[in-house]
């Protein structure tokens, strides 16, 4: 099942595949430049405390994201 | 503020000196080389930094910034270079003070050479930054770092298909031991001088990109003239809306920053 979701919805442990960025602008840029551009995979590491922001695995380097980020950026569930 | 030509050789050498003076770049004498040194974080910049330039170093902060900036010299060939460490950053674009300071430095301090070091062990996500620097400027030597440890990991990197791809050389170097500085040194010296050319890759744009490009280019050719900086690159910038970017450029083409009066006094018209 071809299921698209928000990053920030996908649990801890789990992994996923970029598939889109609603983002733009220098937003937008930045995300890019941290190596999520489509077809990058995403492993969810762990969340602060607080629940925000949360640890990713990105091409071999742990990213901290925020839950608003993370929510622009659209994947597909390994 | 008068006319002042913008070609003439004297004119070219006064801007590029006061470009230097304005980013604390000292030069010992005329003939030393500026190398910048750009690089992702973490990839080893800084040992590499020490590596070539040993004791013979000084630091302190960017020109209204709070970023360390870390200059030292080293000699190769009885020839001086003055290496400058620009801030560790993932890209160019994305308007951090320190892309800004890394940005403005490749842009307006005119290096004669660049060297941009990438982790061995992370090749994909370091040659953001290489393309982005490419786009500025051709004259660029990439030191992939951190062999030893991409070996240990199984990693083997082609350097000659790296070098052959991107169109600059590509030095395999291990800093931490002095591995292949050597060489990096040697072609650094040789690209500076223009000894050697390099043929960077260009990236091509959709075709509605270009055609907005093509447009802009005439106009941006005549701001940036006297400027080695890519009037490609610079006209994708005010195609962007970068207004950090666009406020930079207009500080340094303006006549009274690139040629003070009394180096305007140089020009023979």
């Amino acid at each position: 099942m071809n299921h698209y979701l928000p990053l920030s919805h996908i649990p801890i442990g789990r992994k996923a595949r970029v598939i889109n960025l609603e983002l733009e602008g220098f937003s937008r840029r930045r995300i890019l430049d941290m190596g999520l551009v489509p077809g990058t995979e995403v492993e969810v590491l762990r969340r602060s405390p607080l629940g925000d922001p949360t640890a990713y695995l990105i091409r071999g380097t742990v990213i901290g994201l925020r839950k608003d980020e993370a929510s622009h950026i659209i994947v597909q569930k390994q | 503020m008068g006319e002042v030509c913008r070609s003439c050789a004297a004119c070219q050498l006064s801007s590029t000196d006061s470009l230097r003076v304005q980013y604390n770049v000292n030069r010992g004498s005329e003939g030393d080389l500026i190398i910048a040194l750009a690089g992702n974080p973490n990839v080893g910049k800084s040992t590499i930094f020490n590596a070539l330039t040993g004791l013979r170093q000084h630091t302190g902060n960017w020109p209204g910034k709070t970023v360390t900036q870390a200059q030292g010299t080293y000699r190769h060939r009885e020839q001086k270079f003055v290496l400058v460490d620009l801030p560790g950053t993932y890209s160019l674009l994305s308007n951090s003070v320190d892309e800004e300071v890394a940005r403005d430095f490749i842009c307006f301090g005119q290096p004669d050479a660049t060297i941009i070091v990438v982790d061995a062990t992370s090749l994909a996500r370091n040659l953001n930054l290489v393309l982005q620097v490419l786009e500025i400027t051709p004259k660029v030597v990439l030191s992939v770092n951190l062999m030893d440890e991409a070996k240990s990991k199984g990693i083997r990197v082609d350097l000659d298909a790296l070098s052959q791809k991107l169109g600059v050389p590509v030095i395999g170097t291990t800093a931490r031991s002095g591995a292949g500085l050597d060489e990096l040194k040697e072609k650094v010296y040789q690209v500076a001088l223009g000894y050697l050319e390099t043929n960077p890759i260009s990236v091509t744009y959709d075709p509605e990109v270009d055609e907005v490009v093509q447009k802009l280019l005439p106009k941006v050719k005549s701001l940036v003239q006297g400027i080695h900086l890519n009037p490609y690159w610079v006209a994708m910038r005010l195609m962007d809306g970068d207004e950090s970017f666009l406020q930079r450029l207009t500080h340094y083409t303006s006549l009274g920053e690139v040629w003070p009066k009394g180096e305007a006094a140089l020009c023979p018209r």
